[in-house]
């Protein structure tokens, strides 16, 4: 599909100039175009947060939700109608600090989702307080004397909780981290995509050149059907490893499990309530059986 | 001993006593043997211990409101008596074991009459059979015919061994016989009489009325966390889940839960959230999100005495103004109190068209007693049974917050039509994308708030019982109705009408002239400030006059209503 089908057009951007989001969302546009999405079919859900304005240089259906909220409503909308593809995306603060209850329990749930994160270790919007990813000895306004709260590994945690799809990507490289979108968009069940991305105005510290010296990508030797492996790559620290970590195709969806798609894949919009059955129902209540 | 037309039965017991079986089970088989029955209960916040009581009402006229006075009383426990001391009188008869008949029973005058409950019990089997003991005596002085006792018997027990079904149905068996030698012996007189209509009548809770009304309004999802007392209107749209096409999630927290219902009615499902108070204020940041994205919500509210945990098994009307003004910003609402089952279940339905059509929160306030609370009812209409869908197909330039004049923006959802549905938390424009346009941010005000002039046109108007020509009003919402209503009729009074709202918000345009024609308004409200009455205040300019309140976390009782309306009318 022609990706000028996801473009809106002359619009005004509220991220810096040489904010690694604006090369997220391109490799983003290009993945789906590739994968043939069509815009009227996918809904891009997000919280708050520059990371989380990105559904508004979409042209597609957007759910711009609230701080750290954007895996619930993501979940349920790939629940009332299946036939969707959803893409929850916001920022390390959002996803991870606000949100990170569901995040925990958005893995444990599986939907059939892609969780998307621009990680930058920073809070870009509240201009510059620690993120939840915030590298120790961060020095901000609020963390005078540099963080000291252990960095949050989403990795680690989403792995520890048998996520079906980890993986970690770098804004920097547009063509690998397209692959490993369109990677995560094709898994079936949840897929969590980390994706380092350097903050020019507020993280003078992991820079574009600070990814680049600390990071490098898995090669062929990992095996990503190994979860203690995968493990051990999560939480390496001199070296950041990127690519997928882990892969668990054999797990069922959230909406596999509900039984109202069991026999029938009709999104919820399409039924219409049952009078027949509710009638049964009540007369139950005067029978009593 | 008795000879009354309408009797109280009071179990009185430790929670794990099995209080809740004999209520169960004797509530049924009285409903099929045609008597009226409501039954209320109080517990304490545990599992197992503490002492809880039920009270099971059976007359000859519909009974639907709990009273003080017990007319028998049956303690399963020692501490028993104690706990219900207070509601003790001369009239009172017990029925108990030696060993737990106190002293304070025959301080009060009333006739305790021994049952060997659980001798009989063990004479079967064992003493854990002495519940149905009791369940076969309390029919047997009613006059329950045996057979269909046996019948309900069987069927309560058909999915436990032959054995266990056997030793239960002997266990009501000598428990009837026992309750008949009573009236027998004419140590009981029972004047209560059976209706052959009541057999076709439902019995059901306030929670399951709320859940029906929601099945019956096109719920179809359904994300909560647990919280008492509205658990079980989750539990009963979980276990029907299957049958109704309903997806049904225990959300990880209640912020979740709302956040999900949002997205699920975006989406295009027919969502509600219940939970109490605590849960309730987790979700208000999602009531807002609600309101900005102009997206349907249905939330039942079952209130709890707070603030904080308060007491989590108890009930209070205390939350109105935590529904009314919950969330930041300012928008619509609607705020539906249901004061009977079958108002639970049309509400509950009619919360969910209101919703879809105006696009904004509708709550459903219950509390505990509603909840907890259950009677005989006719049944619930079912012929207009329709959920009313507002759902657009898009078209190809579709804008999802077009301005209109009545502010209602034909709402499409994500994958039916050509076009694309972009809502957003920030202010937006009308195609639902951020903006920091300001003239559009007094617009879009403006359209979201234009909406709450047509729900004022179509609030749910007040019911008003008693003479039209009254002097004094008695003004009461929700769960109150029926209390209210006994009191009132017993008062017999020609000059005293009460007046019971459904919809307290926004406050129905009628209200005025109710009001204006009283020579005295009295609010009765089971909070401590007079919620309701702030809100007539507010919005009609009409001080009420008096105002009964009662914050013990129990429920108002007929007699002291009688008490306290008899004590402010002339």
């Amino acid at each position: 599909m022609d990706i000028k089908n996801f473009d809106m057009g002359d619009i005004d951007i509220a991220w810096c100039p040489g904010c690694g989001n604006f090369g997220i969302l391109n490799t983003l546009k290009k993945a789906l175009s590739e994968l043939d999405i069509e815009p009227t079919n996918l809904v891009l859900v997000s919280g708050i947060g520059q990371a989380a304005k990105i559904p508004h240089y979409f042209r597609t259906n957007i759910f711009n939700g609230l701080h750290g909220r954007a895996l619930p409503p993501a979940t349920a909308i790939k629940a009332a109608n299946p036939a969707l593809t959803v893409i929850a995306e916001s920022g390390d603060g959002d996803m991870y600090g606000e949100g990170g209850n569901h995040f925990i329990h958005t893995i444990r749930r599986n939907p059939d989702i892609t969780n998307i994160v621009h990680n930058n270790m920073v809070y870009g919007l509240t201009k510059g307080q620690a993120s939840p990813t915030s590298q120790l000895g961060f020095k901000t306004p609020v963390q005078v004397n540099g963080v000291f709260l252990e960095p949050f590994n989403p990795i680690a945690v989403a792995i520890a909780l048998d996520a079906g799809f980890v993986a970690r990507a770098f804004a920097g490289d547009m063509d690998k981290t397209k692959e490993i979108l369109k990677k995560a968009v094709t898994h079936k069940g949840y897929a969590l995509v980390d994706i380092f991305q350097p903050c020019v105005s507020f993280n003078k510290i992991n820079t574009f050149a600070w990814f680049k010296e600390h990071t490098y990508y898995l090669d062929g030797s990992h095996k990503v059907g190994d979860r203690n492996e995968a493990f051990k790559k999560a939480i390496e620290t001199e070296k950041l490893p990127l690519g997928v970590f882990y892969t668990n195709a054999s797990k069922t969806t959230f909406e596999e499990n509900i039984d109202t798609y069991k026999e029938d894949r009709r999104p919820l919009y399409e039924r219409e309530v049952n009078v027949e059955k509710l009638r049964d129902l009540l007369e139950k209540f005067e029978t009593l059986i | 001993m008795l000879g009354k037309e309408d009797i109280s039965i009071v179990l009185c017991g430790q929670a794990g006593q099995g209080i809740q079986t004999i209520e169960y089970v004797l509530t049924r088989v009285l409903k099929l043997a045609g008597y009226n029955v409501f039954a209320t209960k109080e517990f304490m916040s545990r599992i197992r211990g503490g002492m809880n009581s039920t009270e099971i009402r059976v007359s000859s006229e519909p009974v639907s409101a709990v009273v003080d006075r017990i007319d028998i009383l049956i303690p399963l426990d020692k501490d028993a008596i104690g706990h219900v001391k207070t509601r003790i009188s001369a009239e009172t008869i017990i029925l108990a074991e030696t060993e737990n008949i106190s002293r304070v029973s025959k301080q009060s005058g009333c006739v305790c009459i021994e049952v060997p409950f659980t001798k009989v019990a063990a004479d079967i089997g064992d003493k854990i059979y002495s519940n149905i003991v009791a369940v076969g005596v309390i029919a047997g002085f009613l006059g329950v015919d045996l057979q269909l006792l046996n019948d309900y018997i069987r069927k309560y027990f058909s999915r436990k061994s032959d054995d266990i079904m056997n030793k239960n149905i002997e266990a009501a068996k000598a428990g009837h016989k026992l309750g008949c030698d009573l009236t027998d012996s004419g140590k009981i007189k029972i004047a209560v009489k059976p209706d052959a209509n009541i057999k076709d009548q439902m019995l059901l809770s306030g929670a399951e009325a709320v859940a029906l009304g929601a099945i019956a309004g096109g719920c179809n999802f359904v994300s909560s966390y647990p919280m008492s007392p509205s658990t079980a209107v989750l539990v009963f749209l979980s276990q029907h889940a299957k049958e109704f096409d309903i997806v049904a999630e225990q959300a990880e927290d209640e912020i979740a839960a709302i956040n999900m219902a949002i997205g699920a009615w975006y989406a295009g499902a027919r969502a509600m959230v219940t939970t109490s108070g605590g849960g309730f204020a987790l979700m208000v940041e999602g009531l807002s999100l609600a309101a900005m994205l102009e997206s349907p919500m249905v939330i039942h509210l079952g209130q709890r005495p707070g603030p904080a945990t308060g007491l989590p098994t108890r009930t209070e009307q205390g939350d109105l103004e935590l529904a009314l003004y919950a969330g930041h910003g300012e928008f619509p609402r609607i705020i539906l109190a249901p004061g009977m089952l079958e108002e639970a279940f049309s509400l509950t339905r009619e919360a969910f068209n209101l919703a879809d059509k105006y696009q904004v929160p509708v709550f459903v306030l219950t509390d505990q007693y509603f909840l907890d609370s259950y009677y005989n009812t006719a049944g619930f209409g079912l012929s207009d049974i329709k959920a009313e869908r507002h759902i657009i197909k898009t078209g190809k330039d579709y804008r999802r917050y077009e301005l209109t004049k009545d502010g209602i923006s034909p709402r499409g959802i994500p994958g039916y039509g050509q076009g694309l549905v972009c809502v957003d938390s920030d202010e937006h424009d009308t195609e639902g994308h951020i903006t920091e346009d300001l003239e559009l941010r007094v617009k879009m005000v403006d359209k979201r708030l234009e909406k709450g002039e047509a729900l004022i046109e179509d609030a749910i108007p007040p019911q008003l019982v008693g003479p039209k020509d009254y002097r004094t009003l008695v003004i009461c919402w929700g769960s109150t109705y029926h209390v209210v209503d006994e009191a009132i009729k017993n008062l017999e009074r020609d000059d005293v009408a009460f007046l019971h709202f459904k919809q307290v918000h926004p406050l129905p345009k009628e209200t005025v002239s109710y009001l204006e024609i009283a020579e005295k308004t009295i609010a009765v409200e089971s909070n401590a400030t007079g919620q309701f009455a702030k809100q007539i205040k507010l919005h009609t300019g009409i001080d009420i006059d008096k105002k009964i309140l009662k914050y013990s976390g129990l429920s108002f009782t007929v007699e002291e209503l009688v008490v306290k309306l008899g004590g402010l009318l002339v």
